[in-house]
């Protein structure tokens, strides 16, 4: 098929950027989606020009690496990461708009490539268990009720590629945050340091300079590992008991 | 803008999530607020003399332990604190999302948000004009629009809605209530971290539409019904 495409151009931090449109012929309806751009990119070397940075890494949907706003849909029109996305899901002769994650916490670096630094420092601000070191413990001594082990399972399929951030008007965290917190929360190895984690990870979110969140939802129909809206339910009782207890 | 360190001495009380809080229980103040202004607007149903009544006694109401008008003037800073609370955390959000995002898409689809949470920052200063207007109106210094007297609150309701354009304002601020409800009483249950679950979520959705049909509806039937002369002096 034979697609138009409009891509976010921006040579690095400090440079402006611009709407650049590319014509691109021969593709195929099996090829990913970041396939497609590496076609794209083949074009542009044989035409001496630069090729179009994008973040990849495993391809197979559960790095969490890569990450486009595809026609305004982060991650284009299913409910799967940008590299598991197929050109079966466009049509010939379709205009398809590429741009990178618009948040002022993920500056762009080049292109279509932002840094997520912002949540590795809200990770490091309390999105962790200390636990002491020495041989294993047996895997039946922390007994999990079934419905709590699931929950947090479910939750901590969150790949952390910022499609809710992307997607939120508000440019909230919201949803990874509040994934995060749901995933420990829920076992009991989470238990000692919670109600600390839930103040010092929505601190660092605030000082980071995310957006608050107003209960929109556009951030779990964007998130590719449909983690549920209620994961922010939990951090906002995790942070209201935090207040309780004159945190 | 990113901060490249980590945060010291975070605070539960310095958090957006704190601000959401307020937001959230001071919408509820106002929820509750409405339902009994609407019952004491249905009062107009049983006639002149009745929906006098029940404004006259609300401000002997509790006498003769509150003074004259003391449980009217107890609502009424309990509202504007709930006002001040509300509209000072919506600010500071709106702030804050605006700067979070200060290069826009040049395409972005909205897949899941309702109209109703599309439209809260708007839609709450409408009905902040709104409430302006309307205690000019009906509380200080009443206006009749149709040059009446202003002294008997029945009469003066009567005459209100006999106007066109007025009963176009009331209806519309309605409309604006109705949306600000369906979105703002699942938003407070959620803030408010009740909604841990797919059905405790899908209850509180229905809570807001059940809040907005009722209290934007109730309040809507008393201009209606003045509009097809079920009501009149």
């Amino acid at each position: 098929m034979r697609l138009t495409l409009n891509i976010w151009r921006q040579r690095d931090a400090a440079s402006a950027g611009s709407m650049q449109k590319y014509e691109l012929d021969g593709v195929s309806e099996d090829m990913s989606f970041l396939e497609m751009l590496d076609v794209l990119n083949e074009q542009l070397n044989e035409q001496g020009e630069e090729p179009v940075a994008f973040d990849s890494d495993c391809r197979e949907g559960i790095c969490g690496t890569c990450g486009l706003m595809i026609n305004g849909q982060a991650h284009g029109p299913e409910v799967t990461t940008t590299c598991q996305l197929h050109m079966r899901s466009f049509k010939d002769g379709d205009d398809i708009t590429i741009e990178p994650w618009r948040s002022d916490v993920f500056p762009v670096l080049r292109d279509l490539i932002v840094d997520r630094g912002a949540f590795d420092r809200i990770i490091q601000a309390g999105g962790y268990i200390s636990a002491n070191t020495g041989s294993a413990p047996d895997a039946h001594a922390a007994p999990v009720e079934k419905k709590k082990a699931d929950r947090a399972f479910d939750v901590a399929t969150c790949i952390a590629c910022g499609a809710c951030v992307a997607a939120c008007p508000n440019g909230s965290a919201s949803l990874f945050m509040g994934a995060k917190i749901t995933h420990l929360g829920e076992l009991p190895q989470g238990q000692p340091e919670r109600y600390e984690r839930v103040v010092n990870m929505v601190g660092q979110h605030d000082a980071e300079g995310f957006g608050g969140c107003t209960n929109i939802g556009e951030c779990t129909a964007a998130c590719p590992k449909e983690i549920p809206l209620d994961v922010i339910s939990q951090l906002n009782k995790d942070l209201r008991t935090a207040l309780k207890q004159g945190r | 803008m990113a901060t490249p360190t980590l945060v010291k001495g975070a605070r539960a009380t310095r958090s957006t999530v704190a601000l959401k809080i307020v937001m959230a229980v001071s919408g509820l103040v106002f929820i509750g607020y409405v339902l009994a202004h609407m019952y004491g607007n249905l009062k107009a149903f049983a006639g002149h003399d009745a929906f006098n009544e029940y404004a006259h006694h609300l401000r002997e109401f509790g006498e003769p332990l509150l003074p004259h008008e003391g449980f009217l003037w107890v609502m009424r800073l309990l509202l504007i604190v709930a006002l001040i609370a509300h509209v000072a955390s919506a600010y500071a959000l709106w702030r804050r999302a605006a700067k979070a995002r200060t290069v826009k898409y040049q395409v972005k689809k909205n897949q899941h948000s309702s109209l109703s949470s599309r439209t809260m920052r708007w839609g709450g200063l409408a009905l902040l004009l709104f409430i302006v207007w309307h205690l000019l109106n009906f509380t200080v210094p009443k206006v009749n629009p149709a040059g009446g007297s202003t002294d008997d609150p029945y009469n003066l309701m009567v005459d209100s809605f006999d106007v066109w354009w007025m009963t176009v304002i009331y209806l519309l601020a309605m409309l604006a209530l109705g949306l600000h409800l369906h979105h703002g009483t699942f938003s407070a249950i959620q803030t408010l971290g009740f909604t841990n679950t797919a059905s405790s979520r899908a209850r509180a959705k229905q809570a807001g539409w059940v809040l907005a049909v009722v209290i934007a509806g109730g309040f809507s039937l008393v201009p209606l019904s003045v509009l097809a002369g079920i009501i009149e002096k």
